[in-house]
């Protein structure tokens, strides 16, 4: 029984309680607990089949969904992490390190929260400073010196917002990293796990192939901040997250997003193992694709890929030009 | 006990001199509350004479300020924002285009082609009145397509920032913005074709995080705002008073994130200089003298532009 239960779960939950009290009753009625799982399933189905982007938003903020680390720690073997950005100090928000992934070698990028608040004052609750962006392009050079491709982990609600961060220039360090990963030689992957708010997540967002897990969410600013400027009420979030279009099948349809990697009914957290499996399919196959063609094509891939993002009317031939998915 | 004495109310009679004030003849300076005869202030490009404070300029204004008189040629006017999200909140996207439109400029940035000083230059303007300066797709498009002019021609690009960020009402594509242009510098650099970046007042968030931080040199004028978040959410996010002068063009310059303070009187000088160092090239001002009289700038008695850099280098 988890312990954060969402609003729009708890039918759900009281079912499966229901369930669970009537399969341990002595003795047991066999077509109460047949029509209870049926019951289940069917309320299941219905509830998370068709989650509004709020819920999803929920979701991906979810106390129990498996974080960064914890893909890198399923799917890969041997991690080591590497620490520090050699300017300023560790930034505990963003983890950098190596790992074998299908007989790889590869650079992981990991933006990461704490699991409970002890940990999260550590983390800083996923929001990086500028040293972590400068940890990350560290570790990405590193990784295109030594031709290691690069898996960037995205769940962060945005890069710090604060005096220190000001003072040494969160801007500039997500500027540089946004442009230098258009010149990395080796295959970039990012992948959105959870929270993927605005220039926090572009900091380390450009790659040849961008996924999404199906209830993560990818936008310039989050629900609440949105809220609060245009409606001056943070309370506005839910009719925000409806406006913005920021959920997984939103952004394929925008462009902006390769593929959309299924998640267990409910979300990830009600089954991890096989979300790291899918997950873990989804980044086997666009590795080998991506390693099959030279840097060259990949870097120009990787710019026109970025190059085409973006909706707009060009006036010359009077043709309306929106963007389309991404072909692959 | 007199002196508790309440004395009796006298009427003040109104000040009959401001009824005789025709509006607009005085601006108040923002800083230190000083009246200024607006054709000075003007004249004086919108600094005041007493406490030195920068005022906002138009984004015309801007390029008359930069740009050999005549010599800017708008380019991508061709392209014009759609709405991709469907997005309302009080008003429809395409409603608060059609508004912000009213302010005389078609989106949030002009970019064109330019003369400083006699130099040919890619000249990215953004448009503050226009939404914030927010940055959606077509402003990304128009500083895109310049910087790949500038790349392809080898020409040297300024690009001036007037901008609070994102444009929220495009979501991921405004964001998207920021790799776009980024993506398009890093192929500048490796051409080793030289980019100046000016900061105004305000050069935040979206912008800053992207082509506004990229510069080879990075310029700003006095009492800009510049950042990554927004004063209002640190404060609130923090939770304390922000420290005087926080953000500042001052504050960013003492932390290395800026290579100069650059007055506006002399923004022009100081550009076409760093660009001499740049390109190695000297350029001459090709001003016939019939018509140097016509050549200057409407409006903007500026000092006389030097010809050759070195000499103001030295001065």
């Amino acid at each position: 029984m988890p312990i954060s239960v969402l609003e729009f779960e708890k039918p759900i939950i009281e079912l499966e309680q229901k369930l669970h009290e009537c399969e341990t009753a002595e003795p047991r009625d066999e077509t109460a607990v047949a029509r209870l799982r049926e019951e289940l399933a069917r309320r299941q189905q219905q509830i998370y089949s068709r989650l509004t982007p709020w819920q999803r938003v929920l979701v991906a903020r979810h106390p129990e969904r498996p974080h960064s680390t914890d893909y890198v720690h399923a799917m890969m073997d041997d991690f080591v992490e590497l620490h520090g950005d050699r300017y300023y100090s560790d930034d505990k928000a963003m983890i950098c390190g190596m790992a074998k992934f299908a007989g790889h070698p590869v650079a992981v990028i990991a933006q990461q929260k704490g699991r409970d608040t002890k940990e999260n004052l550590q983390r800083n609750w996923g929001m990086s400073h500028p040293e972590g962006y400068r940890k990350a392009h560290r570790v990405m050079n590193l990784a295109n010196r030594f031709g290691m491709p690069i898996i960037v982990f995205i769940d962060t609600p945005g890069a710090f917002p604060g005096i220190g961060a000001e003072e040494r220039g969160q801007a500039e360090a997500i500027a540089h990293n946004i442009r230098d990963m258009f010149t990395l030689e080796i295959p970039i992957i990012c992948i959105v796990v959870g929270e993927g708010a605005s220039g926090g997540a572009l900091g380390v967002g450009v790659g040849d192939s961008i996924l999404m897990l199906e209830n993560s969410w990818y936008c310039v600013i989050s629900p609440e901040g949105c809220a609060a400027i245009l409606w001056k009420d943070r309370a506005m979030a839910e009719r925000a997250a409806e406006q913005l279009k920021l959920t997984a099948s939103d952004l394929i349809a925008l462009g902006v997003v390769d593929e959309v990697i299924p998640e267990p009914l409910g979300g990830a957290h009600r089954n991890p193992k096989e979300t790291y499996d899918n997950v873990r399919h989804a980044l086997e196959i666009r590795l080998a694709a991506l390693l099959e063609i030279s840097s060259e094509e990949r870097i120009e891939r990787r710019y026109q890929k970025f190059r085409a993002m973006g909706a707009f009317h060009a006036g010359e031939h009077g043709q309306p030009r929106t963007t389309t998915t991404e072909p692959e | 006990m007199a002196w508790f004495k309440k004395e009796r109310y006298t009427t003040l009679k109104p000040p009959e001199m401001r009824d005789r004030i025709p509006e607009g003849l005085l601006t108040k300076c923002e800083e230190c509350y000083a009246p200024i005869v607006t054709k000075d202030f003007e004249e004086n490009l919108r600094v005041c004479k007493r406490c030195g404070r920068h005022h906002r300029m138009s984004a015309r204004e801007r390029v008359n300020l930069l740009a050999d008189a005549g010599s800017f040629t708008e380019m991508f006017k061709n392209i014009q924002s759609t709405d991709p999200l469907k997005f309302v909140d009080s008003k429809a996207y395409p409603d608060r285009i059609r508004s912000a439109q009213k302010s005389g400029y078609d989106e949030g940035a002009l970019a064109g082609e330019a003369l400083i000083n006699g130099r040919r230059v890619a000249l990215g303007v953004m448009v503050f009145e226009f939404v914030g300066g927010s940055m959606g797709s077509v402003v990304g498009e128009r500083i895109t397509r310049l910087i790949e002019r500038a790349t392809a021609d080898e020409i040297p690009l300024v690009i001036v920032t007037a901008s609070g960020g994102a444009r929220m009402q495009e979501g991921i594509l405004s964001l998207m913005q920021m790799a776009k242009t980024s993506g398009a510098l890093a192929r500048l650099a490796q051409k080793r074709v030289p980019y100046i970046s000016v900061l105004t007042n305000p050069s935040t968030a979206g912008v800053m995080a992207s082509y506004a931080s990229l510069g080879d040199v990075i310029i700003a004028e006095p009492d800009a705002l510049i950042g990554f978040a927004g004063p209002r959410v640190i404060q609130q996010t923090i939770n304390q008073v922000l420290p005087k002068g926080f953000q500042k063009s001052d504050f960013v310059l003492e932390h290395g994130f800026l290579d100069m303070v650059v007055e506006r009187k002399d923004l022009k000088a100081k550009i076409s200089l760093l660009l001499y160092y740049l390109t190695g090239k000297e350029t001459r001002a090709v001003v016939p003298a019939s018509d140097e009289a016509a050549a200057k700038p409407a409006g903007w008695p500026l000092r006389a532009q030097p010809v050759d850099p070195l000499e103001i280098a030295f001065r």
